[in-house]
């Protein structure tokens, strides 16, 4: 009777991690084709077939310039952003034990926009031209990418530093990154009311995220930073699960609780920082798509590290197959599209949670 | 056998919160901490398996001094319910296997499992061991707890007011089990409880902390009218009550 007991036990535990390794695999799917779609689709009218001739580098010239230079680097650095952002953003919600913290909340999208502001303005990254898509750039994005990494890591420096001050807290953290973000935000507003309109348009346009603006190189360094921050998360699951039952609890459980919480909040800050000063402010992701996978996976950090990430890819690239195609040739701001996308998510997932916790 | 010794703890260097305390629990034996509200149970506790560092002192297991061991270590060797542990979206089951964290190097291993659902089954949780936990009552939350801790394979257990949140039948059930796992697998267990009726009804030896010293410790027979009414400052009267003691405030 015992033996029977137990064999019941085990084989729902399976059935229910299948179902979680299940929800892992639909969203690789789902990722797969989003990227085969976003591909195919866009302003020049290339059909299928070419475009799989032109991933292999055997179609016609056109369709290979415009599949291999300009959509794949985007599809790439959207997957590539999407991973890095999400995890970071799951990463910091579990240390911080607060649902809203993301990069932008803690201050380390306002510190790039600031470096972005600078280099723009004061150090001659800032002279507007035309692009493909008749927006404004920067004409000098390395210094801009490299101002805007130095700033949000500087924010992030100083929010570990005034946190090991105070024992590594999460309440110490939240409190300096909402502090150096409004700090941060009013430095921009003060440089933007100083510029000239074109260095205004820049900083403006810098600000609204776009993942057509990453070079090659961007997309290689942007990839083995979010790889990286992946593989130290994971390898961290056991930590940030034994994190939820309560910070003595993990003690307890043999977790160094304050090492966790620094190594674990300058992984995830790099990482967003090196995103963010690549392709701008992209907003939520990091903060909606780890809540999102939470529904289906639950806070088991092994299944919702790589949940989140692949969900932080798949949204990125939706949203911008989405700013592409809504009102073709113009490519609307990618981080305009997921603040629109993922708010009222946000707020429908806010009132899900609170039905669920009613009833 | 747990030896605590010198065990001396302070927020401040003008305040001590534990002085000298020093006692021993051995295996299999279940030890009651007693005392007023601040003083210094629950920290003690914590100074036990380090989650606070104390000043001075050891704590020898087996004649070993679990201080100067590492995290894992020391995890290995003790096992920690808190007051009020917090409810999250991962399972009974997953919170029990969390318990093996201390063991698992990269994933869990099949004892790792097989011992799991051997704790599931021995304390009957397998009503609700595919829950959240955060979807648990009280009681069921403080036996999954009890549970994980049982799963670190500890040769001693620290429960800080276990049953606090919990009503008479829950407290009773919790304690009935706890006892009967621990002696069965000979582990020490150090109890934080207010209740001194559950004290006496379950635990073996009794430790009264008074003005961040042990005021006394021994067995029954230290569970006088005199002790009560000197460390909590209330008169009481000690009864037996079918070959039970029971203590009955007079006030």
């Amino acid at each position: 009777m015992e033996m029977v007991k137990k064999a019941d036990c085990g084989t729902d535990y399976d059935q229910y991690i299948h179902k979680k390794i299940l929800t892992i695999i639909v969203l690789v799917i789902l990722t797969v084709v989003t990227a085969l779609f976003a591909v195919t689709a866009g302003s020049a009218d290339i059909p299928v077939t070419e475009v799989l001739k032109a991933l292999v580098g055997i179609g016609v010239e056109k369709s290979v310039l415009v599949t291999l230079n300009i959509r794949l680097p985007r599809i790439l650095m959207a997957l590539v952003s999407g991973v890095g952002l999400a995890s970071a953003g799951c990463v910091m919600q579990s240390i911080l034990k607060n649902p809203l913290a993301s990069s932008s909340t803690l201050g380390i999208s306002q510190g790039a926009s600031f470096g972005a502001a600078i280099a723009i303005t004061f150090l001659g990254g800032g002279t507007v031209m035309g692009n493909t898509a008749d927006a404004v750039t920067v004409s000098n994005p390395y210094l801009t990418s490299l101002c805007a990494f130095i700033t949000s890591m500087f924010v992030t420096l100083v929010i570990l530093g005034l946190s090991k001050m105070r024992n590594a807290s999460p309440e110490t953290m939240i409190l300096a990154g909402v502090a150096l973000s409004s700090l941060f935000a009013g430095a921009t507003a003060l440089i933007q009311y100083f510029s000239s309109d074109v260095q205004m348009a820049a900083i403006v346009f810098w600000t609204f995220g776009d993942l057509g603006r990453a070079s090659l190189e961007n997309i290689q360094v942007a990839g083995i930073v979010s790889l990286a921050a992946l593989i130290y998360f994971m390898l961290n699951r056991w930590n940030y699960n034994a994190l939820e039952c309560g910070e003595h609890t993990a003690i307890g459980l043999g977790v160094n609780v304050s090492r966790v919480r620094l190594v674990g909040m300058t992984v995830s800050s790099l990482t967003a920082a090196t995103i963010v000063s690549f392709v701008g402010i992209i907003n939520f992701i990091g903060l909606i798509a780890p809540h999102i996978m939470r529904r289906f996976v639950g806070n088991d950090y092994r299944y919702l590290l790589p949940a989140s990430a692949l969900m932080g890819a798949l949204m990125l690239l939706v949203s911008d197959t989405f700013a592409r195609l809504i009102i073709s040739p113009v490519i609307l701001p990618i981080g305009a599209i997921t603040s629109f996308l993922g708010a009222p998510l946000f707020l429908y997932l806010i009132f899900k949670g609170v039905n669920h916790a009613g009833n | 056998m747990l030896e605590i010794n010198g065990l001396d703890f302070g927020y401040r260097t003008n305040r001590k919160i534990l002085n000298q305390v020093k006692f021993d629990v051995a295996n299999g034996e279940f030890v009651a901490i007693l005392g007023n509200n601040g003083a210094g149970k629950s920290t003690m506790l914590k100074c036990i398996n380090k989650i606070i560092a104390p000043q001075n002192g050891s704590v020898l297991i087996n004649e070993t001094d679990i201080l100067k061991m590492n995290r894992l270590e020391i995890a290995k060797n003790t096992a920690y319910v808190a007051q009020k542990s917090e409810g999250s979206r991962i399972t009974a089951y997953d919170a029990i296997l969390l318990g093996r964290k201390p063991y698992i190097k990269l994933a869990p291993k099949k004892e790792d499992y097989d011992l799991v659902e051997e704790i599931i089954e021995t304390m009957g949780l397998q009503d609700f061991s595919l829950r959240y936990i955060d979807e648990l009552s009280g009681g069921e939350l403080q036996k999954v707890m009890i549970a994980r801790a049982l799963a670190q394979e500890p040769k001693v257990l620290l429960l800080d007011e276990p049953t606090s949140c919990l009503d008479l039948k829950n407290q009773l059930e919790v304690l009935k089990l706890i006892s009967n796992i621990t002696r069965q697998k000979n582990i020490a267990v150090v109890i934080v409880i207010h209740d001194l009726n559950l004290a006496l009804r379950y635990c073996d030896r009794f430790l009264f902390l008074k003005d961040s010293q042990v005021f006394c410790y021994g067995g029954m027979d230290v569970m006088t009218p005199e002790t009560i009414g000197a460390v909590y400052q209330v008169a009481v009267a000690v009864e037996s009550y079918q070959n039970k003691k029971v203590v009955i405030p007079l006030t």
